[in-house]
């Protein structure tokens, strides 16, 4: 009998899981971490109790294969997700999301330009620059070029590995002025230029890969400087108690989006968790609890003035960095990622 | 007489046919035993080992994007002869199918599989497919050309027609740093995209490095743990599988912690006056070896220990009173015996070692990754699974041919493994 009644039990499960599929809970997906615990406590939770609906939280680390698999796999256990610039224009481009309503978000208008598109709205803005021990060097870098010149601050350098950022931080480095970075990385000759400047450095590289690496490099000791996401260096300060500099010039700075995935069966509440999010009145939260840039034009102007140095988005800090040009890295990332890679291990 | 004599023969004649089945009978029981007990593990095997490689091997070859997604034009362009541009219908019927895959959203795969060979082909194969007419202006060679200058090149529909083949030899050329060229003959990649041959060699070179310095350290070690008394012996084997016990991943986290610059070798070593500034001992080769040597030294050390567990004094100390210096005695008399645990320990190792990901992931700098870092690139980062499968078929073909070469050299049937 025990057999018997835990088998229906099984089958009432099993019919339950099917019957859910079709009116399961609201799902949104971030990056985890001290990210999303702020995420949960600035939009998650004031948005469940505002509007009553149930909403369910996972994670993930990007890649377009993995959305691919959710929405071609069919029955997407996701709805909102939040992807990187190229996942944007990949994803859009291969009919991975759902188009926005902008209308529902007060028009393309009310958003920072890059945060716009037709399949996602910008979540964050946040920015990869040179972080050094402020406790350890007292004059420090003011540019790629210091980055570079290791004579005058001797040690190690830490960038992070693949030839996204590093190779516009090299030409940066060799004098390219930072609103031409991606014109002259258009011609092979530009690429070349990169990689040569590259092969300065070269021997002096600590490669990273996990956003927490650097950090835990610079904190040891192991490179004098190295290139960090700007938020991990601020949150690093915060709970190690370190006095981790920030050089905002010539950082480049990418937009995060939130997107809906292609048929989901909740579109409209995710819409409606998108639009809370995107609400100036809740964005401008999010800032003191973790530092990166808000895409709402109002919510800039409503941030507590007091983490607004230590902001992507602040106007002195946007005026110095470069913005990601997501086309090019599109197009281009198989073929610099090879010559990367091979230039890397020879 | 000779009725009785009849029975009697022929009754023992099918007395010893009766033994005979009997004893086939058994025979056949006992085969049939011996198959049911092996049988779960075969399965297992089958299942969980061989299965996975060889659709590893298939994958290297794979070339299905195309033909799935586009099976009209795969078939037409499989017709073309591929001599400079193809015929209409091959126009007409990847317009047809392009459209179709832009309605359907399957183009990805295709795109993704074109790219490999050409860099730019997913904005272009998008591009054209956004807002394709239903019918051609002329000819449907001649609008799409017009909408991408791309699908006028001889080039472009040489690597379509290769895409639309049923295997590919892309891969497998592409982890040797070959490819073909556009009139389908195989060359060498330019030399800043030539990478994993180099890679390959210094995998195998520096799992060779460790085997040795596994070999120097164990040796001696295993000598002495196995001359000792068996209460002491069985106290320090246990030291030495203490960290063998240990997560390989808290280890290789433990040297990086250990080997680092402000480190507590290196403020040792500062403190004694040996070095005035930090060594340079993680993020680099020095720090991969001293690592995987660690993880590795066991295998190396068991085998040797049962092995040299076996070998009875008496003969040393018979060599020593014919005559012999104890030197002599060791490499004459002892050193031979000892070569079943010596070819184990180095096959143990080295295979293991050829195969090391996260180590030199961790401890390693960028010159310092083998092969198996490629692999893990390729599976989770690019998603080329292609290019994986391939990277993993030829070592595995490289590591069997060495095994093949090395069972010769040592004696396979003389190895023990302990």
């Amino acid at each position: 009998m025990g057999c018997r009644s835990s088998l229906f039990l099984g089958v009432a499960l099993m019919a339950m899981a099917v019957g859910g599929a079709e009116a399961r809970d609201l799902t949104v997906t971030s990056w985890g971490g001290s990210y999303q615990d702020a995420q949960r406590e600035v939009y998650f939770q004031p948005f469940m109790k505002q509007t009553n609906t149930k909403l369910v939280e996972d994670s993930w680390n990007g890649g377009v294969g993995a959305l691919r698999a959710k929405v071609e796999g069919g029955n997407s256990d996701w709805d909102v997700v939040q992807v990187e610039a190229e996942e944007l224009v990949l994803g859009c481009e291969e009919g991975l999301f759902e188009q926005l309503d902008w209308a529902a978000l007060g028009g393309r208008d009310k958003f920072i330009p890059a945060a716009v598109d037709d399949c996602g709205v910008g979540a964050i803005v946040w920015t990869t620059l040179i972080t050094y021990d402020g406790a350890k060097i007292k004059d420090g870098p003011k540019s790629w070029a210091d980055f570079w010149d290791v004579s005058k601050f001797p040690g190690k350098r830490g960038l992070r590995r693949g030839p996204k950022y590093t190779l516009e931080f090299a030409l940066m480095a060799d004098g390219v002025p930072s609103e031409q970075v991606y014109e002259v990385l258009r011609t092979d000759a530009g690429v070349d230029r990169a990689f040569k400047k590259l092969d300065q450095i070269k021997s002096n590289v600590v490669w990273w890969e996990a956003g927490a690496q650097p950090l835990q490099l610079l904190a040891s000791g192991e490179v004098a400087m190295t290139s960090a996401y700007n938020a991990r260096v601020t949150a690093a300060n915060k709970s190690d108690n370190r006095d981790f500099k920030i050089v905002w010039q010539g950082g480049v700075y990418a937009v995060d989006s939130w997107v809906i995935l292609r048929d989901s069966p909740n579109k409209e509440a995710a819409m409606d968790l998108i639009a809370f999010m995107s609400d100036a009145a809740n964005q401008k939260n999010l800032p003191p609890k973790i530092p990166y840039g808000v895409t709402s034009k109002e919510a800039a102007a409503l941030v507590d003035p007091a983490v607004l140095p230590i902001m992507p988005t602040e106007p002195g800090n946007l005026a110095v960095e470069v913005q990601l040009d997501t086309e090019f890295w599109v197009a281009n990332t198989e073929r610099l990622t090879e010559r990367f890679n091979a230039w890397i291990g020879q | 007489m000779t009725a009785s004599s009849l029975t009697g023969r022929s009754g023992a004649r099918i007395e010893s046919r009766n033994l005979k089945a009997q004893l086939r009978r058994t025979e056949r029981r006992r085969k049939l035993e011996a198959a049911a007990l092996v049988a779960p593990l075969l399965i297992f095997l089958a299942v969980f080992f061989l299965a996975p490689i060889v659709g590893m091997l298939i994958r290297s070859v794979e070339n299905s994007e195309l033909p799935t997604t586009m099976p009209e034009t795969a078939a037409a362009l499989r017709q073309w002869d591929g001599i400079d541009l193809p015929p209409e219908p091959v126009f007409a019927s990847f317009a047809r199918e392009l459209a179709a895959g832009q309605r359907d959203r399957t183009l990805a795969g295709v795109a993704k599989r074109l790219t490999y060979e050409v860099p730019n082909m997913r904005s272009v194969l998008f591009a054209t497919a956004r807002g394709l007419p239903e019918t051609p202006n002329g000819t449907w060679r001649d609008t799409l050309t017009a909408r991408d200058k791309t699908w006028g090149d001889p080039a472009t529909w040489a690597v379509m027609r290769r895409a639309a083949a049923p295997v590919t030899p892309l891969y497998m050329l592409a982890s040797v740093d070959r490819e073909m060229d556009a009139s389908g003959s195989i060359v060498k990649v330019a030399s800043d995209r030539a990478i994993y041959i180099d890679i390959f060699i210094r995998t195998f070179w520096m799992a060779a490095v460790v085997t040795v310095w596994c070999l120097v350290l164990g040796y001696p070690l295993a000598f002495k743990l196995a001359s000792l008394p068996p209460r002491v012996s069985n106290l320090l084997m246990i030291l030495v599988l203490l960290p063998f016990w240990t997560s390989i991943l808290v280890r290789t986290g433990a040297w990086v912690v250990l080997l680092q610059r402000e480190g507590p070798i290196n403020e040792a070593l500062q403190w004694v006056g040996l070095i005035s500034e930090p060594l340079q001992l993680v993020y680099n080769r020095v720090g991969v070896y001293v690592a995987m040597i660690h993880i590795l030294l066991p295998f190396m050390v068991l085998p040797l220990y049962s092995v040299m567990r076996g070998i009875s004094p008496a003969y040393m100390r018979a060599a020593t009173s014919l005559g012999a210096t104890p030197f002599t005695a060791f490499r004459r008399v002892y050193l031979p015996q000892t070569i079943p645990g010596v070819g184990a320990g180095c096959l143990l190792v080295f295979i293991l070692g050829v195969g090391y990901y996260i180590t030199p992931a961790l401890v390693g700098g960028a010159g310092d990754q083998m092969v198996s870092y490629f692999v893990a690139f390729f599976t989770n980062q690019t998603i080329n699974w292609g290019m994986a499968a391939a990277l993993g078929s030829v070592l595995l073909i490289a590591t069997l041919l060495l095994y093949w070469v090395y069972a010769r050299l040592v004696g396979i049937d003389r190895m023990r493994m302990g």
